[in-house]
């Protein structure tokens, strides 16, 4: 329990900082806000990755290596198409 | 020395969301993004070596390294193909593979450790596991409909049915249950049938909201996505899955508020689904209108206007995308601009298909971004414009929002172009917009009407100006 009441801490305080930071996105970039949180979502493939198997056909493995491959998608997808976005924006 | 690597990781996306609060810090953001995940992957790779409980073979790293580069590369394939009027499809297949991302390591969580002694601790662990597999459940059937909808695979249309909500909260009901199965038996099955429930949950949300409401839905996704990762992060113990999915959680919600007001709906109306099916009655202007007809225009008529103006402001609106006009209303734009016209351009928040999507079009078209300005910054101005020009959009100037408290957008925020010396609206015809309501713009009396394919008409606007010589 007060394992689970210290992470709860930090999710609480993670949605206040959330909160504050994207209240201060200008809304001409909530486009790339969007695939910017996507890419970073995929930080789950860290989650896929303590969860493999001991070997590569153990069950936990397979459908660990499934979420680090769809993880894997949006990490470069939304870092990517950010960065894209990004360089379209000029000022002259 | 992993928990340091986090650390410095989550600070890197936090300051990455930080980035854009200005387009010009907003590369560097991005940047710090992606240095803070190759942080975070080597740290967990480090520590992945290290486990004990269970070991980690080399062969499921060396499967695991597979994946990593197989899935990196159709991701980069995505993101250098897509077409930014297509922007709103790749968000919403990205939600979909976080939501998979988190069923899938529940399940590995899970299916590693199926029967354990039920302490405390075990029944906290097994509500995060359930909580966290369904949300990702939700989220990805729910963004796969959102892909069909925005893709028009699907009917935008929302599908209604007798007894939605109700089934809507049998389903969250039945699930409830299979949860205190779940902790109490332990047994797989009940995890199995929570996120399938949670599954068709997903479709019949999304399927009963309407083509209006999508960037709302997708906003709405968003969030999802990060509550699920959050969840994923409660059971695997890692704080900075949680900050993630906190931060990514919040940013969503706060779109969703922010897209909500901007159409004067409550997010539990539209969650709740229908908007746009129930026929409002005709009209009883319909005859008046059509009594009084519209002032029609031609190109010539436009193009002297516009050369003779000092002010202009363009509302661009998702018309104008499907046209693909916008290459052509910036070079409109430069010509204005040599003949000292000042050209603005006035963004509503709902205009597009996605938060910022139409900024995003104009900047793709080389619109500089100082003169593209938020609905906020340029109504107030509308009253000093000699000309606006309306491309493509409908709902989003519509008068009836402010004038009409019988009309379904009543209350709602909209860009207050009337206000304006002459409107030009560039439309195909008098069609109205969703869910027919008419707008009384178009029958304004310093409104003028261009009919015709928005691109072919700023194409014969340049022409005009190009050839022109009648400005001042």
């Amino acid at each position: 329990m007060e394992e689970f009441l210290k992470h709860l801490t930090v999710f609480v305080l993670a949605c206040f900082v959330g909160y504050q930071v994207v209240w201060k996105v200008t809304p001409a970039l909530h486009t790339p806000l969007m695939s910017v949180t996507n890419a970073i979502s995929g930080i789950i493939v860290v989650g896929a990755m303590v969860s493999l198997g001991a070997t590569w056909s153990a069950p936990a493995t397979i459908l660990g290596a499934l979420a680090i491959f769809v993880a894997s998608i949006n990490i470069a997808g939304g870092f990517l198409v950010t960065q894209r976005m990004l360089s379209m924006f000029r000022k002259k | 020395m992993v928990a340091l690597a986090y650390l410095v990781a989550a600070i890197c996306f936090i300051l990455s969301l930080g980035g854009l609060s200005a387009p010009s810090s907003a590369r560097r953001g991005n940047t710090l993004g992606i240095v803070g995940m190759a942080i975070a992957i080597v740290a967990t790779v480090y520590a992945a070596t290290k486990l004990t409980d269970p070991v980690i073979g080399m062969d499921a790293i060396g499967f695991a390294a597979v994946a990593i580069v197989a899935g990196g590369a159709i991701g980069a394939m995505l993101a250098s193909r897509v077409q930014m009027t297509s922007m709103p499809e790749l968000v919403a297949v990205l939600h979909s593979f976080v939501g998979a991302a988190a069923v899938l390591v529940g399940i590995a969580s899970y299916v590693a450790h199926p029967n354990e002694p039920l302490e405390a601790e075990r029944v906290v662990h097994l509500v995060e596991c359930f909580l966290g597999v369904i949300i990702g459940s939700l989220t990805f059937t729910g963004s796969i409909i959102a892909f069909g909808k925005l893709k028009e695979l699907i009917k935008s249309k929302p599908l209604v049915f007798p007894f939605r909500h109700g089934a809507n909260l049998a389903l969250l009901l039945l699930t409830l249950g299979l949860l205190g199965c779940f902790v109490m038996t332990q047994q797989a099955w009940c995890l199995y049938a929570g996120t399938a429930l949670f599954g068709v949950l997903g479709v019949l949300l999304v399927m009963g909201i309407g083509g209006a409401d999508m960037p709302v839905v997708v906003s709405m996704l968003n969030s999802y996505s990060g509550w699920a990762a959050s969840a994923t992060g409660f059971l695997l113990g890692n704080d900075l899955l949680i900050i993630v999915g906190a931060l990514v959680g919040s940013s969503g919600a706060i779109l969703s508020y922010i897209m909500c007001k901007a159409m004067n709906r409550s997010f539990i109306s539209v969650i709740l689904g229908g908007f746009g099916s129930e026929v409002s009655g005709p009209d009883d202007r319909a005859e008046a209108f059509a009594a009084k007809g519209v002032n029609r225009a031609g190109p010539e008529d436009v193009a002297e206007m516009l050369q003779g103006a000092k002010s202009v402001i363009m509302v661009p609106g998702y018309g104008m995308a499907v046209a693909q006009a916008q290459h052509s209303v910036r070079e409109l734009t430069e010509l204005l601009q040599k003949k000292g016209v000042n050209v603005r351009f006035a963004i509503h928040p709902v205009a597009g298909r996605l938060p910022g999507h139409m900024n995003v079009l104009l900047a793709e078209a080389n619109v500089p971004y100082p003169i593209v300005f938020e609905m906020d910054e340029i109504n107030s101005d509308m009253g000093d414009t000699d000309v606006v020009l309306v491309l493509g959009a409908n709902d989003i100037v519509n008068p009836d929002a402010l004038e009409n408290p019988k009309s379904p957008l009543a209350g709602m925020p909209v860009l207050e172009v009337w206000r304006a010396q002459t409107v030009v609206v560039i439309k195909r015809s008098l069609n109205p917009g969703f869910a027919g309501i008419d707008n009384p713009l178009y029958y304004k009396d310093n409104t003028m009407m261009l009919f015709g394919d928005a691109r072919k008409m700023v194409e014969a606007l340049v022409t005009q100006v190009k050839g022109g010589g009648h400005g001042h």
